[in-house]
């Protein structure tokens, strides 16, 4: 049990991501006003795995399922609140970090899924301060290591205490040989701009830098003294409700427990690794106003259909590594689709409900952008892409419509001209019409609101090809058949590099640059390797490196 | 201004012509002599009889003579090099010791050397109050010397820091002195030495328990293949030896004073005449010795493995030890609580050598409480002293979180507060204990509630005044 070889992942119940704050074991959420306490307390015994303890605050996916909830909830249950201060209720350790013994153990494709989740998770983080108006301030209450400091990267500003002892660090370089994959690398030196020179040092040094010469360096804000620090931290978060603009007296909707199946269906047909999944257009009647769609809270149609949506990506790319084919339809009244599209649209500027569910499909849609496996869009008679979720559409590496004189149709709106961009800043059009952007000018100003038959789609470039209905099972069996035979590595990278052209951002760079070393490095024998960091690692034992630079 | 650093510093390190280390203590002495008058001995004194090592020879390593404490002179000692010394375990086993640092295990090292520096100052902020309660000039004079003692182990980390580390060292060096035991803003690295030594049976017992997990952690340097380091920590076990003798024969005093008055007024109850009951005896001895026991550290850690593979701490007595000296073959069973059972589980014998450690010092310690029963038997009281269950009060490791009680019993945790003040000193016991620590000043004279010693120091008699107040 305590040599450094991987544990064959048990066949473990699924990886469920719905919780509630009632049924938290890491973290404590406490909403006061305009200011909320989301605190860590890592229950050691609680890991989502057997086979590890998490100790000293660390990590492990289950712990990040519960952040990601609370980032979510804060959100849409929490509108009115404008300042959220993490913290540990530990004295003297905010977080130290992943779990080794969990990553040690852990197969390459569990490893790689937990980071993305979890980077995905400090993104979502930052889009809540930028766009949400909800301040992430990092109290750092004792020393936050590795992952630990990656959290306080993600807010925006950090706040050490300055007891002697407490320092932050990145020590997955000297004592790991991996990366410091949560974006740590990145906004180092691109969100706290910190000298490069300096952040060398800062990250081989295992104990990292502490009191001043953090603040120096750029590494935090502000050092503060132990026996003032919750005075000092409850002012900062008192100053940035003060600096907030005011939202009015806004009222929360509550996030019921996730109702399956009813806008999102999956059917997994495993001998060919697919999945079909089809998103279903709204039922029932659309709301007269915005302040239906404020009654109808969860259930309302658009977050009803993104949470299912978002639900079923986690939990197939979690569970599902094998099923390496998403095939997406969809179905329903483009008419619906359309008249929730403008209602939405109408108060997305004014009313912080219709903006969080546009920030919602946003950051849905960002996660097929990074998701590892091959995504094909079919758009058949009856279904509904048109708008945000011809989107979707969009977001697939290629797009089949059935030419059928015209019954299969899809509509674009203004939402597909940057109210949904991508990692790298750009929207998806943008980025499909890299070589010409006149072009999508003129879809903007010409083709907007009209609905589209695959003749003239195909002649916009908004789809890959057009079969006839004689052609069309024949040529999607032989496209899906033919890639299922490729190598699932080859494709991963294949469809990373095609889904984003064009500029970086730190976004691009943690999904793309980091994310690639990281599992380069994941897979080297200096990391992996029996006798590589990772695995010796909590052995006692050190790492015998093959020295070659490759 | 040109300092005669022999004079004032004795060393055996070569301190005048190393540029370096004279420019690294030139601000660092000022600023610890600082410390000393703000953080050390409250009690005013003119000067005190005291032990100051002047050099390492096997005979007259130390001088005995009258000092102001501030003038003590605080030296630099490693004890001699053996030129021709190996590694003893680990990877690099067999490849001569290094007198420099490594690039590799620069990090671990310091961390090290931290940790065990940072406790030396800090006991003595912990007993910074006691000599105003002192029960004779003996006493008092031996709480001195234990502080100077501390004071130089403080300088015998601070030496290797700045010798060895740069311009981080000089840093940890200082933040060593910023630190302060029970400091709200700065506390001690760790948490039993932010706690304020209250009276006199608790500095006996700190010095019998704490100051012997001391005594281990130095054993475990010394076997360090950084050489420098395994060699200041053997002279330090010198004095770690007073320090010892001082908590042994201390507890002895207490506990011979008890057993005479129970023998004399033929009671349990020796509250009347002025002594410490047994029991509250016991109950300081629980909280001391279960206290210390968190001092190793987790059963099973990741940290102690690194370290014993990489060369930097060894095991106790390392080269007696009749194995191959690297354990990744071998493994060791500790106790953990399971599914609200004790129980044994196999782990890998490098990640147990905190286990190790502290099962060595268990051992030691059953020394002293055999040592206390025969005094109790000698007077034939019918009364004995146990050690606790391992697990017993735990905080730190496997049996943190879990409530057991001193026979090893587990229990509800309510149960276990419900019957702990049985077990642990209660706020009675304390006020009963504070309200004995009258000072007694007056040479050759003892409180009530201890009996003198046998022999005094350094073949004085116990008479000798050993302290001049001021």
């Amino acid at each position: 049990m305590v040599s450094g070889a991987p544990i064959e992942q048990p066949a473990a119940a699924e990886v469920s991501f719905d919780t509630d704050p009632a049924r938290y074991r890491h973290w404590r959420l406490a909403v006061d006003g305009p200011v909320a306490r989301l605190t860590l307390d890592v229950d050691e015994r609680g890991g989502i795995r057997p086979g590890y303890d998490l100790k000293l605050n660390s990590y492990d996916l289950g712990v990040d399922i519960e952040l990601y909830d609370a980032v979510q909830r804060l959100r849409f249950e929490h509108p009115q609140v404008r300042a959220v201060v993490l913290s540990s209720a530990r004295d003297r350790m905010f977080c130290a970090g992943a779990n080794i013994r969990m990553l040690a153990q852990s197969s390459h494709e569990w490893k790689v899924n937990f980071c993305k989740f979890t980077n995905e998770t400090r993104f979502a983080i930052e889009d809540a301060t930028v766009h949400s108006g909800q301040t992430y301030l990092a109290a750092l209450n004792g020393s936050a290591a590795g992952g630990g400091y990656e959290i306080a990267l993600a807010c925006e500003r950090i706040l050490l205490v300055d007891d002697g002892s407490s320092a932050v660090s990145l020590p997955e370089v000297p004592l790991l040989g991996v990366l410091p994959g949560t974006g740590g690398l990145t906004r180092v030196v691109e969100k706290r701009r910190v000298r490069r020179d300096l952040a060398d040092v800062f990250t081989t040094k295992p104990e990292g830098i502490r009191g001043k010469t953090a603040v120096a360096w750029g590494l935090v804000d502000e050092v503060i003294p132990k026996g003032r620090f919750d005075h000092v931290v409850s002012e900062r978060a008192a100053s940035v409700v003060a600096a907030a603009p005011y939202r009015g007296d806004v009222r929360g909707i509550t996030l019921e427990p996730l109702v399956r199946n009813r806008y999102v269906t999956a059917d997994h047909d495993r001998p060919g690794g697919i999945v079909n999944i089809t998103v279903h257009g709204p039922d029932g009647e659309v709301p007269d106003g915005i302040a239906r769609v404020h009654e109808l809270g969860a259930a309302c149609w658009p977050l009803a259909v993104t949470r299912e949506l978002d639900d079923l990506i986690l939990r197939l790319r979690t569970n599902e590594p094998e099923l390496g084919t998403w095939v997406f339809r969809t179905s329903g009244d483009i008419e619906a689709v359309l008249a929730y599209e403008r209602l939405l649209a109408a108060h997305r500027d004014t009313d912080w409900l219709a903006n969080e569910i546009a920030l919602y499909a946003k950051r849905t849609l960002k996660r097929l952008d990074v998701t590892s496996r091959s995504l094909i869009a079919l758009i058949e008679p009856g279904s509904c892409f048109a708008g945000t979720l011809f989107e979707l559409a969009l977001a697939c590496d290629r797009q089949y419509m059935l030419d059928d004189e015209g019954a299969a149709q899809v509509v674009l709106t203004e939402c597909n001209f940057g109210g949904y961009p991508m990692g790298n800043g750009l929207d998806r059009l943008a980025a499909r019409f890299h070589g010409d952007p006149d072009h999508r000018d003129r879809l903007r100003e010409t083709a907007t609101g009209r609905r589209i038959g695959a003749a003239q789609a195909l002649e916009l470039g908004l789809v890959t090809a057009t079969p006839d209905d004689l052609d069309w099972d024949d040529e999607i069996r032989l496209a899906l058949e033919s890639r299922a035979a490729l190598s699932p590595d080859a494709l991963t990278g294949m469809e990373a590099n095609y889904r984003f052209v064009g500029p970086e951002t730190l976004e691009s760079k943690v999904f793309g640059r980091l994310a690639a070393w990281q599992n380069w490095i994941f897979y080297r024998p200096n990391a992996a390797g029996p006798d590589g960091a990772l695995r010796r690692y909590g052995t006692g034992q050190r790492a015998a490196f093959d020295r070659k630079r490759v | 201004m040109a300092i005669d650093y022999t004079e004032k510093i004795p060393n055996n390190v070569d301190l005048d012509s190393d540029r370096r280390l004279q420019r690294a203590l030139e601000s660092w002495q000022p600023a610890f002599l600082q410390w000393w008058s703000s953080m050390g001995p409250t009690l005013p004194t003119r000067d005190v009889y005291l032990r100051t090592a002047v050099s390492v020879g096997r005979e007259g390593w130390a001088d005995f003579g009258y000092v102001a404490l501030p003038e003590y002179r605080w030296g630099i000692f490693l004890a001699e090099r053996d030129r021709d010394r190996r590694v003893a375990f680990g990877e690099h086993k067999g490849e001569p010791v290094w007198q420099q640092v490594p690039g590799e295990y620069r990090a671990e090292l310091q961390r090290l050397i931290v940790i065990q520096g940072d406790t030396e100052p800090a006991s003595v902020e912990q007993q910074r109050r006691l000599g105003l309660s002192a029960p004779s000039l003996y006493d008092l004079r031996n709480l001195f010397q234990v502080n100077v003692e501390e004071g130089r182990h403080l300088w015998a980390m601070v030496y290797l820091l700045h010798a060895y580390f740069g311009r981080d060292g000089r840093e940890e060096a200082q933040a060593l002195l910023h630190r302060h035991s029970g400091d709200l803003d700065s506390p001690r690295i760790l948490g039993a030495f932010n706690e304020e030594t209250p009276d006199w049976l608790s500095f006996f017992m700190f010095t019998y328990f704490t100051d012997r997990d001391g005594k281990y952690q130095l054993g475990t340097l010394k076997e360090s293949a950084f050489d420098p380091l395994s060699r200041t920590c053997e002279f330090m076990l010198k004095e770690e030896a007073h320090h010892m003798f001082v908590g042994t024969t201390g507890v002895d005093r207490v506990v011979e004073r008890t057993a005479q008055l129970m023998t004399e007024h033929d009671s349990d109850d020796v509250v009347a005449a002025g002594g410490i009951p047994l029991d509250v005896i016991q109950r300081y001895l629980n909280f001391h010795y279960s206290v210390s026991l968190d001092l190793f550290g987790s059963e099973t850690s990741t940290n102690a493995g690194n370290y014993y593979t990489a060369g930097l701490k060894g095991r106790w007595m390392e080269e007696r030890r009749h194995d191959d000296h690297r354990l990744t073959e071998d493994s060791m069973w500790v106790d953990t609580v399971e599914d609200g059972e004790l129980h044994r589980i196999e782990v890998a014998a490098l990640t147990a050598l905190n286990e190790d450690l502290r099962g060595e010092y268990i051992r030691d310690c059953q020394n002293g409480v055999a040592r206390w029963n025969r005094i109790l038997d000698s007077y034939g009281v019918g009364r004995s002293l146990h050690l606790p269950h391992a697990g017993f009060n735990r905080k730190v490791g496997l049996f943190a979180g879990h409530h057991i009680g001193p026979s090893g019993e587990l229990l509800a945790e309510a149960e276990w507060r419900r019957r702990a003040p049985a077990w642990l000193p209660t706020e009675q016991d304390k006020a009963y204990v504070r309200s004995l620590m009258k000072p007694v000043y007056e040479r050759g004279k003892i409180a009530a509630w201890i009996a003198p010693p046998r022999q005094g120091i350094n073949g004085k008699p116990f008479e000798y005044e050993y302290v001049h107040l001021s």
